[in-house]
């Protein structure tokens, strides 16, 4: 392992410089970069990077690296958000994540994407550890946006539960995903549980499907991560007469169903993300935050998984409460 | 007469409404113009235009043929937290027009807002820069939609009209929605955020009736106005702060300078010390003059817009309003990675990168 200054963030009157530093691992190659917290509340995507790097660490000690594998990871270049609580730039309230590819010679985020974009430009593959523009829950997921420059299929070895693709809307072209792809880099964002807290679970799985990845590339001893298998048998997913990982589920978010509440008030949810529902199943209750009195039940509308819960006791009306993965129809 | 255009239910006791003065003239069917704002809590600028267009019009409601729809406040929970954004929301609201019935209460709003402008004569949708700069009276127009809309911004009485490069991120704007639905839509640019500047708004207004008059909606020959200096991105130059400390202006917003001169410096006052002092690059006219003084490295300072053929072009979407793009711009689809990576980088700063 070599920890390396990438750059240093020196840009706010009155705050100490701040060295933003790569672990790599491996040989010189660049095989593998893994981009953690960007945004200040990203404590669970930090906390991914860096059992990723305690893993590699351990890893390269016993040898297990393939001699043409390099990898690089990035815990955190969000650390002047992340000491005062911020989610985005401290002054200006902007995201370093809606600035790719960043300029050298522009504003202050855009200065800070180009650094980091620069330190991770030529990897053969990328992983964004990245949270979501909607505060909520999900089922652990790897994501790509479809652009056409890369093989979807690839997202399928990471062995986690689901892979998404998703068209890329327009404030999606200045993501680190979208500009990473552009400049040739295989780019996958992955998602666990959780942003501004820790939930083990799913962070181990997500670090866990990263040694996966490069296992299925042959750069890694081959073994399904015990977090994947756990999560697999608990949803009876893993089927012992099938390979491992071939269990993942493709979805495309234009086929998710979004669920909405009509009443604003008290969220009280009785489902929550990964679980399998029935047409008609009670998911959650919108009620009244001076009675208690219920304003709203919301109901599946189809049988499937649900794979996105609004986090947050308070909601307004026509919201997104629940985004469910259609059950497949026998046969289609 | 107020009317609300689209309403959702807040989480406790409260409903979220977007709410618009209707004012009808004679033939109140025939013609429709829209005035927009508050799409970013913290810019009021328009809150003033808003107020004295409904006088001055209640004045002329004789001579007033068609209807005149004033929409103060398209991010109500914004301005009233002094908030840019949407409060509780990632996005810019200015990101996620055209909306959607099927998505979040926000797209629900912004889609519900797109359905009561479109089919309008015209849309004038007015900002006002941020906290961060103060800008001269001017209109932004996307190079797409120049042709049609340099000749009707002319009318507008503004200062400048500066037509900048188009951001595949710039297509889910109020304005760039609007146009492509067929509806012509400007976007005013003015003053600085959380201030109101009386006289640039009065300004505003007379352009307003004039492009009225021009509409067939005012049964009186319109107002005389000012020519605009009109830009192409080429002209415009750039001063960003190379380190961090406090903006101390040398200049004054609005004016000439001459390449070389002071614009200002950045000071250090823990240790007392200059930590920059900055210049013009070209001789021409501070159109954007940095008014928050805490600046960080990177911090837009002025633009100038220089004389024709001075300076190198460079391309750039405007920072205030796009702040997140420039520059960026995945405009460049489809061709091979080579093209696409060349043309991303040309607009990135081309061979410095
Ligand atoms: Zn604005």
């Amino acid at each position: 392992m070599r920890k390396v200054k990438l750059f240093t963030i020196d840009a706010l009157p009155y705050r100490q410089p701040i060295p933003v530093y790569g672990y790599r691992f491996g040989s010189r190659k660049k095989t593998l970069a893994v981009m953690g917290a960007i945004r200040g509340d990203e404590v669970q995507q930090m906390y991914v990077a860096a059992r990723l790097v305690r893993k590699f660490s351990e890893l390269e000690k016993q040898g297990a690296f393939a001699p043409d594998l390099g990898v690089l990871v990035v815990p955190c270049a969000g650390q002047f958000s992340m000491n005062v609580s911020k989610r985005f730039w401290p002054l200006d309230n902007t995201d370093i994540n809606r600035m790719f590819p960043g300029y050298s010679e522009g504003e202050t985020t855009q200065r800070l994407a180009d650094r980091i974009f620069r330190a991770l430009q030529g990897y053969r593959w990328g992983v964004h550890l990245a949270s979501f523009y909607l505060p909520g829950d999900f089922v652990p997921h790897v994501r790509i946006m479809d652009t056409g420059y890369q093989p979807n299929e690839e997202g399928l070895d990471f062995g986690l539960p689901y892979l998404m693709i998703r068209k890329p809307h327009p404030y999606d072209t200045t993501t680190l995903n979208y500009n990473w792809q552009v400049w040739e880099t295989r780019t996958f964002s992955i998602y666990s549980r959780t942003t501004d807290y820790i939930d083990e679970e799913s962070a181990e799985m997500a670090a866990d499907s990263v040694l996966y990845f490069l296992a299925k590339k042959g750069m890694l001893p081959y073994k399904l991560p015990e977090g994947v298998r756990r999560f697999l048998s608990e949803k009876g997913l893993l089927g012992s007469e099938l390979p491992e990982g071939s269990r993942t589920k493709t979805v495309k978010e234009e086929n998710l169903v979004n669920i909405h509440n009509k009443a604003g008030g008290i969220l009280i949810r009785y489902h929550h993300p990964a679980d399998f529902v029935r047409e008609g199943n009670l998911l959650a209750e919108i009620i009244d935050p001076y009675t208690t009195d219920v304003r709203e039940k919301i109901r599946a509308p189809k049988d499937g998984t649900l794979f996105f819960a609004h986090h947050g006791q308070l909601i307004a009306g026509r919201s997104i409460v629940f985004r469910l993965i259609p059950k497949e129809r026998v046969g289609k | 007469m107020i009317e609300t255009v689209i309403k959702a239910p807040l989480p406790v006791g409260e409903a979220l409404a977007i709410q618009k003065n209707r004012i009808a003239g004679r033939d109140a069917a025939t013609r429709r113009l829209a005035i927009v704002t508050g799409t970013h809590g913290d810019e009021l600028e328009g809150q003033y235009v808003a107020w004295q267009l409904a006088r001055v019009l209640e004045e002329k409601k004789d001579a007033l043929r068609g209807t005149v729809d004033i929409y103060p406040a398209l991010n109500p929970l914004g301005i009233s937290t002094i908030y840019r954004g949407l409060p509780g929301f990632d996005l810019d609201m200015n990101r996620i027009f055209p909306g959607s019935r099927n998505e979040t209460m926000y797209e629900y709003i912004a889609n519900g807002i797109i359905r009561d402008i479109k089919g309008a004569d015209l849309c004038i949708d007015i900002h006002a820069s941020n906290i961060f700069l103060r800008e001269i009276p001017q209109v932004r127009i996307n190079e797409k939609t120049a042709k049609q809309l340099v000749p009707l911004a002319k009318l507008l009485n503004m200062d400048f009209i500066w037509v900048h490069s188009a951001a595949t991120v710039l297509e889910s704007t109020l304005a760039y929605s609007l146009n492509m639905l067929d509806t012509k839509t400007l976007v005013v640019e003015m003053g600085v955020g959380m201030r109101i500047t009386q006289s640039y708004g009065d300004q505003l207004i007379t352009g307003i009736l004039s492009v009225m008059a021009h509409l067939g909606m005012l049964a009186e020959p319109g107002p005389a106005v000012k020519q605009p200096v009109v830009s192409t991105d080429g002209s415009v130059s750039f001063l960003n702060a190379g380190a961090s400390g406090f903006f101390m202006p040398q200049v004054k917003h609005g004016d000439y300078v001459k390449k070389g001169q002071l614009v200002g410096l950045i000071a250090d006052s823990l240790d007392g010390g200059t930590k920059e002092t900055l210049c013009s690059p070209v001789d021409g006219l501070v159109f954007t003059l940095r008014e928050y003084p805490v600046v960080n490295e990177g911090s837009l300072i002025a633009r100038i817009l220089g004389g024709i053929g001075t300076n190198k072009k460079k391309t750039a979407v405007p920072e205030t309003e796009q702040a997140d793009e420039k520059k960026s711009a995945s405009s460049v689809k489809g061709g091979s990675t080579a093209k696409r990576k060349a043309g991303l980088a040309a607009k990135r700063g081309g061979a410095k990168r």
